[in-house]
């Protein structure tokens, strides 16, 4: 009897943060759009290093390096071959699964801190290799290349608003988010899953009973790349520009801060994490223009100590201990 | 006379007596009677936070107008955000600025990257992207992007002034650059290859790069004085161009050394790189140096010792930030009091685009002027050679 | 023939720093089995200490022992502040703190010390006995107190009992207590010890790189680089590590590729070198039993 008013409660909690979610821009000034524009983003982003570090543990340093082709990726589709801007996330997505695919088997080769360093040596070429003058036709160089924000394609209001570019955009990341999520949620959830997570945490084990290692692996960090790929696309098309400053190895950090921050394999941990690297760095520069990231990396070791699990792991454990213990 | 030709004069007297009651203050977002709302946009966290403090700076200033009864009698309020030097953070500033906090415009933001990614963004919007602060030259373009004004000399015509100087002094030199391999640096460099033409090819023996993250650029001096090269074209940012002074001296190596005016600063470079070993170093100037001792009883020196002395008293006498931050802020004191009451986005602009003036800190015979079809505001600098002590200006004033 | 040795010589020269800092990094990996992200920002910090002190009037050796002192205790106290509460923590969870230590020591070195460009001096003058043709006096001077740092810390690992409690520690905490190891102290310990290391490669790196907030940045990842090179667990491989990485950079960039790729192509190698060599090149091969 309580699993059937459990799941009541539960679909009309869907339903209502769907519809609160549909109607969000509209309640809000443009610019707060763009910045939950973001936010879906990198979601994405995270999710896919979450798949490779927290369901697989495989570190990675470098995922930055993962997100900056995606964007350039489509950039230079939509500016050089002037492909339309949704059709350059499939490409994106396919063109950053091969080149993680093909990174991720070297890789196997490597665990722990050596991994993490090749990661991190990734991220720390990519902004050279961007600014290689022989490339400079295809990425605009130092530049960067200037995008044109897609406009809606039709007319809408609601509430006085009008759909903007912004407002389309946003829907246009929910939708592509909510599609990768989902994507991600049946992938992990069956015996890819469990593959993924016995391979992490046994892997002789997981190799006795019949895994293939290095083929799930570097398919993991093929998929992983993949993600991060598009939800790098997606931020190009958001952001309207890239550029070589766009993706230094910072990036690659707060992709990992976010990971950890929202909840080490956890599919729904990615919203937390990217609402921690959307927005607190903007409330620590609120708070003191003197050092806002000394402030954030306060913050970052307070969250630790309260959460060391992430926003998750925090969950979890408060609801474990809130629910009615089960009757023997 | 005739009737209509007395109500005639009448009306004309009646209206020459009320135009002035029709100069009517006009607003735009962020400005009223009692305040103007500026917006900023710098780097205050990662890895171009050392120029965070023009910001700082900037703000220091505003303060010392304030103190002073403000602009028309209209206090400056100062919002100035931090972009991480990241251009996606630029652009999500900018559009708070103009969204949320609705400044009236957004002065002096920084980075080539960061000011591209807004560009299109504040010429949509119609808000001036005024006195933006790097040296690129593609901030004076009135018809494309008439909402949008450089400030200093561009990087480009720096190289091209001492492309000119070669040309003129040592016509078979071999030439060695070193470059910091990103906008700034390739700016300076394509400026270079432009003044020296058709004869770049031949002169040039050998372009190294550099990156910031690169621990020394020791190996890069080596392979330069390996080149043979007689002349020494040294693009770098502070920090390496001390180290790059140091290691030609130690390596014996005498060329004649270029040295771009973002490191020239006497006390913050040549003094831990060496004043024996900066000796007859050449570069441009259009800011008085404040480390430089030659105008310690300048008049516009001693103004802006006492302004750092009150409002920045922490602060590093030798940090140049402070007289660049001090300087495109009297800028703008300038084109907020021609514009008077009518403080509109458009007179703003209008009035950016209408300046002609010296400031206290700029070189004697360097001024700011601007016209609807010149975004250019500061073009003059000077040559000038290091003695051992001071900077020795020589040659004439190029530029317009 | 000049040109090349030069750039072989100066290459060394970068070895130095890179090796120093690749010492810390062992340093704290034998004593907790982390790197320690935040170790280049904690030795630029040390390294302010020292410059503020010697412009308070310090003699050089005064402020360097001083500030040697003051970084250890400073180790040893965020240890047992900072991290002793998430030593069960996942990995990942230290390693964001690293990260958020990094940013703090970032942010308080300029805050504190401000961006410009400060010169430091070097103990080994211009015109003394060690100074050679090819390299300068402060050269052999860093190169020698580099070889005592890695003796002393050679000998301490492997002939005193508290290195041996330590290296316990850090392999097998939970026998290591069985045996009455203070496990906790231990880590305290070397990170202490760590920060101490890099106070020392800090100061010996300032008269060359010159002294601002970000003078570690891009030498972190080279000592990192090297010390994974040379195998983590290996205070001798890391430091040749850093010549390696030294030369190899300056090679490259001179003679193979250019400037413009010379890092890329640098980590290219050594990437390509750990995927031969997993454990590094002096690295002991770890062999897990099933």
């Amino acid at each position: 009897m309580n699993g059937a008013a459990d799941r009541k409660w539960v679909w009309i909690g869907a339903v209502a943060l769907a519809a609160a979610l549909l109607v969000l821009p509209f309640l809000v000034k443009n610019y707060r759009v763009f910045q939950f524009n973001l936010v879906l983003v990198y979601a994405v982003a995270i999710l896919g290093l979450n798949i490779l570090t927290g369901f697989n543990g495989q570190f990675s340093l470098g995922h930055g390096a993962f997100y900056a082709f995606g964007a350039y990726a489509a950039a230079i589709l939509m500016s050089l071959y002037g492909v339309p801007y949704w059709l350059t996330l499939p490409g994106a997505f396919a063109f950053c699964f091969v080149f993680g695919f093909l990174v991720g088997f070297p890789a196997l080769r490597l665990a722990g801190h050596f991994l993490a360093l090749a990661t991190f040596a990734l991220a720390m070429a990519v902004p050279q290799l961007l600014k290689y003058k022989r490339l400079e036709g295809l990425t605009g160089g130092v530049q960067g290349i200037v995008l044109n924000k897609p406009e809606p394609p039709f007319e809408f209001a609601l509430f006085g608003q009008p759909l903007s570019s912004d407002r389309w955009l946003y829907f246009f990341t929910l939708f592509v988010t909510a599609l990768m999520f989902l994507l991600a949620w049946n992938l992990l959830r069956g015996r890819v899953g469990r593959a993924l997570i016995a391979i992490r945490d046994h892997p002789i084990a997981a190799t006795a009973m019949g895994i293939n290692l290095p083929m799930f692996k570097s398919l993991t960090f093929g998929v992983s790349a993949g993600f991060t790929g598009l939800a790098g696309a997606l931020g190009a098309i958001v952001v309207a520009f890239v550029s070589p400053d766009s993706f230094t190895f910072s990036l690659s950090i707060f992709l990992l801060v976010g990971v950890v921050v929202g909840g080490l394999a956890s599919i729904p941990g990615a919203i937390f994490g990217a609402l921690f690297i959307q927005f607190v760095p903007n409330l620590a520069d609120e708070i003191s223009k003197a050092a806002p990231s000394a402030i954030y990396g306060a913050m970052l070791i307070l969250l630790m100590y309260l959460l060391p699990n992430g926003v998750m792991g925090g969950l979890r454990g408060l609801w474990a201990r809130l629910r009615p213990k089960t009757a023997d | 006379m005739k009737l209509t030709h007395i109500l005639a004069a009448a009306g004309i007297a009646a209206a020459a007596f009320s135009t002035p009651a029709l100069a009517q203050k006009k607003y735009d977002p962020g400005a009223s009677d009692k305040e103007i709302l500026i917006g900023g946009i710098h780097p205050y966290s990662g890895p171009a936070s050392a120029y965070g403090t023009i910001g700082k700076a900037i703000g220091a200033y505003f303060n010392k107008v304030n103190d002073d009864g403000g602009i028309n009698g209209r206090k400056l309020k100062w919002i100035d955000l931090d972009d991480a030097y990241n251009p996606a953070k630029t652009v999500e500033m900018a559009r708070r600025l103009v969204e949320q906090d609705e400044a009236l415009i957004v002065f002096n933001p920084l980075g080539t990257a960061s000011n591209t990614a807004i560009q299109k963004y504040m010429n949509q919007k119609k808000v001036p992207q005024l006195f933006v602060a790097t040296g690129a030259s593609k901030w004076g373009d009135p018809k494309n992007f008439p909402w949008t004004m450089g400030w200093q000399p561009t990087y480009s015509a720096e190289g091209r002034i001492y492309a000119q100087h070669i040309l003129e002094t040592k016509p078979n030199a071999k030439i060695g650059v070193l470059m910091q391999n990103d906008d700034y640096g390739k700016d300076y460099y394509h400026g270079f290859l432009e003044g020296l033409g058709d004869k770049a090819k031949s002169m040039i023996v050998s372009h190294v790069t550099y990156e910031v993250t690169d621990a020394t650029i020791d190996s890069q001096i080596v392979s330069l004085k390996a080149s043979g090269a007689d002349v020494f074209f040294n693009i770098t940012t502070p920090k390496f161009a001390a180290q790059a002074i140091k290691k030609v001296a130690e390596l014996g190596w005498k060329p004649v050394h270029y040295l771009n005016n973002v490191s020239a600063s006497v006390g913050s470079v040549l003094v831990p790189a060496g004043l024996d070993n900066a000796t007859g170093v050449i570069t441009t100037q259009y800011l008085k140096d404040p480390t430089d001792p030659q105008w310690a009883n300048d008049k516009g020196f001693k103004d802006w010792l006492e302004w750092m002395k009150k409002y920045n008293a922490s602060a590093d006498l030798k940090d140049a930030n402070y007289v660049y931050g001090y300087n495109v802020a009297q800028g703008l004191m300038q084109v907020l009091k021609q514009a008077g009451d009518n403080l509109t986005r458009e007179n703003v602009m209008k009035q950016a685009a209408s300046l002609d003036m010296t400031l206290p800190m700029l070189l004697p015979g360097v001024n700011v002027k601007t016209a609807a079809d010149d975004y250019y505001p500061i073009e003059r600098e000077q040559l000038a050679r290091f003695d051992g002590k001071t900077w020795v200006l020589f040659g004439k004033v190029y530029g317009r | 023939m000049e040109g090349f040795l030069l750039q072989v010589f100066a290459g060394l020269a970068n070895g130095i720093i890179y090796g120093s800092v690749a010492l810390a990094l062992v340093m704290i990996f034998q004593a907790t089995h982390h790197i320690n992200f935040a170790q280049g920002e904690m030795a630029t910090f040390s390294t302010f200490v020292a410059w503020w002190l010697m412009q308070q009037g310090w003699p050089y050796w005064g402020a360097f022992f001083f500030t040697v002192a003051v970084s250890f205790a400073g180790g040893l106290l965020v240890q047992r502040i900072i991290l002793r509460p998430i030593e069960k923590a996942p990995v990942l969870t230290n390693v964001l703190v690293f990260i958020g230590l990094l940013l703090i020591f970032n942010a308080l070195s300029g805050w504190l010390f401000d961006f410009t460009v400060k010169a430091f001096d070097s103990p080994f003058a211009k015109d003394s006995f060690l100074e050679t043709k090819y390299f300068s006096a402060h050269q052999v001077g860093s190169a020698g107190v580099l070889v005592v740092m890695l003796l002393l810390l050679f000998a301490f690992f492997r002939f005193t009992p508290i290195g041996l409690a330590m290296r316990a520690a850090a392999q097998n905490p939970d026998s290591a207590r069985l045996v009455g190891i203070r496990v906790s102290w231990m880590l305290g310990l070397g990170w202490g010890l760590a920060a101490a290391i890099g106070a020392v490669a800090g100061m010996m790196v300032a008269p060359v790189v010159f002294l601002d907030p970000n003078m570690m940045g891009g030498i972190l990842l080279y000592g990192f680089a090297a010390a994974l090179l040379g195998g983590v667990d290996n205070p001798v491989g890391a430091v040749i590590g850093g010549f390696i990485v030294g030369v190899l950079e300056n090679l490259l960039g001179a003679y193979v590729i250019g400037t413009e790729l010379k890092l890329t192509v640098a980590l290219v190698l050594i990437v390509a070198t750990l995927t031969l060599k997993p454990a590094g090149l002096f690295g002991k091969k770890v062999v897990v039993r099933v």
